[in-house]
């Protein structure tokens, strides 16, 4: 990364040396693990650009819109509507808590039993190497996990802009008339955050690029279908994981690009493994970057990961928002019908994600499922050993690995993950 | 031809050779502190047209000895099938991790588990307690059926098991009744771990830790049901291995 950024991050209050080491460390992981791959697209060199300059470039974008007079918005989950934030000219940004960080001093903060991610959002904070973090306007975050809201608590002394949203945690009518409420509320927010009066053109236009953003999305998923898959699941996965930060309309034309080129690639069979690899569909919390961790494991074990059934994946991206409307109340509901529909473990009863599962291991030709949990995670783990045994009943191998973002368990990984990749030839 | 397989563990290294499916050379050496040298030695003057490794080593082998590799669980799978052709559900407690395997009527594994990071309940965590009590790995088990009372141990952490050791030591309790009931409390987590996968006969106990009777005895009792023992428990994974090897090459 170049150098004149120095003074852009001594300026947004960042401590050099520890960024330093920070960005050496992810700099050297995405090398080791994403530049090692064989038979890449050659459209992914766009992702490279990006992820070098993941701290660089993009910090000084956003530093430029906000010079402009745009504000930038920081969130955690995927229950911020973009389309609100987008319809304020404000600019969204989804928060990477996929590295621990500082982990001593959020020890001091957080109890043992916190899942990483939680852990990953103070300790970027408290080490104070987090731009993104630093340049936010507002960060959002939001009642889902009990882990999530409680430390919410403890970031606001951090994080003064903190604005927490409070989410429903059934799918009944008072569920939909709570994130009603509170997607009114947060629009309000935005609203006086930028000043500006969102209406039924701008919501429209806010909604139109979100949706073409998970169109985009779409269409890649689409071509994983093909056997040969014309992509790694770590390739896939950065696509899906970049979605969160990068310029929505650039994100969009660079992964529509990619997508030509996968067509391509299909037509003449090619392929980033041989055909006939096994395939798995990776089912459970997000991996926000750089948490690469499992899927790395799962394709240098002999198979190919052709669907994340996560937040940072279809879950997340699955649906679109209905534009049709002509008012902003009319826009408004689309929204809420949209968000509604995210089958999150933290909702109970929550069947649709079981029947996701089954529906993408189906739709991508997946011959196992492996289902990953975030140690101390309780929504997802919960769900963990009852969709287990769901999909082993309809003859679906499934693995269920609990983990962190610590690599002390790769070794054992590793035997579990070939062991299961074996059961799949 | 012969096939050889190679099961290199955290404690020891096995070594299988077959000519015409039958055994014709079984070595086994410590890992000690560079297991690649020691795998080379264990070689030294086997002939062999095709190797197949296995265990945690397997990867090192595989970088320094240009070999294929699978894993141990498809290796104790495919080892103890070939054994007892009727196995359905493998218990493999090793030097640093335990298995329990659902295998097909193919001799395929089907699901299996994993003891999680930490040695308790492994053959490394039997010969810490075993030190602590004064007795040689083969006296463990031995001594622990002398037994005529349980004692129950409530940790399974390695440090803190040894600690309620020493103080059980300390308050006058023997022994061997302390061994019984570390035995026990092993056997709990393997009968837990079983019953995640499978309990179907035949039931086939391998790895290191099956060499000790007190865990075979106890293992049977826990289970209600007869449970087979090959004769060499801990080279299954290599015997299995040296039979892909020669299935594969
Ligand atoms: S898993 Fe749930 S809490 Fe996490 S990002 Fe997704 S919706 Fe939000
Ligand atoms: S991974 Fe689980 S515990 Fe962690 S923040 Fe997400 S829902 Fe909460």
């Amino acid at each position: 990364m170049s150098k004149n950024y120095k003074d852009m991050w001594k300026n947004l209050g960042l401590k050099l040396i520890p960024h330093d080491a920070l960005l050496e460390v992810l700099g050297k992981g995405y090398e080791d693990i994403y530049l090692t791959q064989n038979n890449r697209p050659e459209s992914m060199a766009y992702f490279n650009f990006v992820m070098s300059e993941i701290h660089g470039l993009r910090i000084k974008e956003l530093l430029d819109e906000k010079t402009a007079g745009r504000k930038v918005i920081g969130s955690f989950c995927v229950f911020v509507p973009e389309e609100i934030v987008l319809a304020a000219d404000a600019t969204l940004i989804g928060l990477c808590t996929g590295a621990d960080f500082a982990t001593e001093e959020v020890d001091k903060l957080l109890q043992r039993n916190t899942c990483s991610l939680i852990k990953s959002a103070f300790g970027f904070k408290v080490g104070k190497v987090c731009p993104y973090i630093e340049s936010a306007n507002m960060i959002v975050g939001e009642n889902t996990c009990d882990g999530k809201k409680k430390s919410y608590e403890i970031l606001k002394n951090l994080v003064p802009n903190l604005y927490v949203m409070d989410l429903p945690q059934m799918k009944s009518d008072e569920g939909k008339a709570l994130l009603k409420a509170e997607y009114l509320r947060f629009k309000e927010a935005v609203e006086k955050l930028t000043g500006i009066s969102i209406d039924a053109t701008r919501l429209k236009k806010g909604i139109d690029i979100v949706n073409n953003k998970r169109k985009a999305i779409h269409r890649l998923s689409d071509l994983r279908k093909a056997d040969p898959s014309p992509i790694s699941g770590l390739d896939a996965l950065l696509a899906n994981q970049v979605f969160f930060y990068d310029n929505p309309v650039r994100f969009t034309e660079s992964v529509n690009k990619i997508c030509d080129e996968l067509k391509k690639r299909i037509e003449k069979k090619e392929g980033v493994f041989p055909k006939g690899t096994p395939r798995i569909l990776l089912s459970g919390c997000p991996m926000a970057v750089p948490n690469w961790k499992l899927p790395w494991i799962i394709e240098t074990s002999g198979a190919v990961i052709v669907g994340e059934e996560s937040c940072v994946g279809e879950r997340g991206a699955r649906n679109l928002t209905d534009d049709s409307g002509n008012t902003v109340d009319e826009l408004m509901e689309a929204i809420i019908n949209r968000y509604f529909k995210v089958d999150c473990a933290i909702f109970t009863p929550n069947p649709d994600r079981l029947d996701h599962i089954v529906e993408m291991v189906e739709k991508y030709q997946a011959n196992g499922v492996v289902h990953y949990g975030l140690q101390f995670c309780q929504p997802y783990l919960m769900e963990s050993m009852p969709v287990e045994k769901a999909l082993e009943e309809k003859n679906i191998p499934t693995l269920r690995i609990d983990t962190d973002y610590s690599m002390e368990d790769v070794g054992q990984l590793k035997t579990r993950v070939e062991a299961f990749v074996e059961l799949l030839k | 031809m012969r096939y050889a397989g190679i099961d290199i563990g955290s404690r020891t290294i096995e070594l299988v050779v077959l000519r015409d499916g039958e055994i014709i050379e079984s070595r086994q050496a410590d890992s000690g502190f560079d297991p690649m040298t020691q795998a080379k030695d264990l070689l030294a003057g086997v002939e062999h047209d095709h190797i197949i490794a296995t265990g945690y080593g397997r990867h090192l082998f595989e970088l320094s000895f240009d070999a294929l590799t699978v894993t141990e669980i498809k290796a104790y799978a495919v080892g103890v099938s070939a054994l007892f052709p009727g196995v359905r559900t493998i218990l493999d407690i090793g030097g640093q991790d335990s298995k329990a395997i659902a295998v097909n009527d193919k001799g395929k594994a089907i699901k299996f588990e994993m003891n999680d990071r930490c040695a308790a309940g492994t053959g490394k965590f039997m010969e810490i307690m075993a030190n602590t009590l004064g007795y040689s790995i083969d006296e463990f088990g031995k001594e622990a059926l002398k037994a005529t009372k349980d004692i129950q141990i409530s940790s399974m952490c390695t440090v803190f098991a040894e600690s309620e050791v020493t103080s059980l030591l300390a308050r006058g309790e023997k022994p061997q009744e302390i061994a019984l009931g570390l035995h026990r409390s092993i056997v709990r987590r393997a009968v837990a771990m079983l019953k995640r996968v499978s309990i179907k006969e035949a039931i086939v106990f391998a790895g290191g830790v099956a060499r000790n009777s007190c865990m075979h005895h106890l293992l049977e009792e826990a289970l209600e049901k007869n449970i087979l023992v090959p004769e060499n428990p801990q080279a299954m994974g290599a015997f299995g291995a040296a039979l892909l090897a020669g299935g594969i090459c």
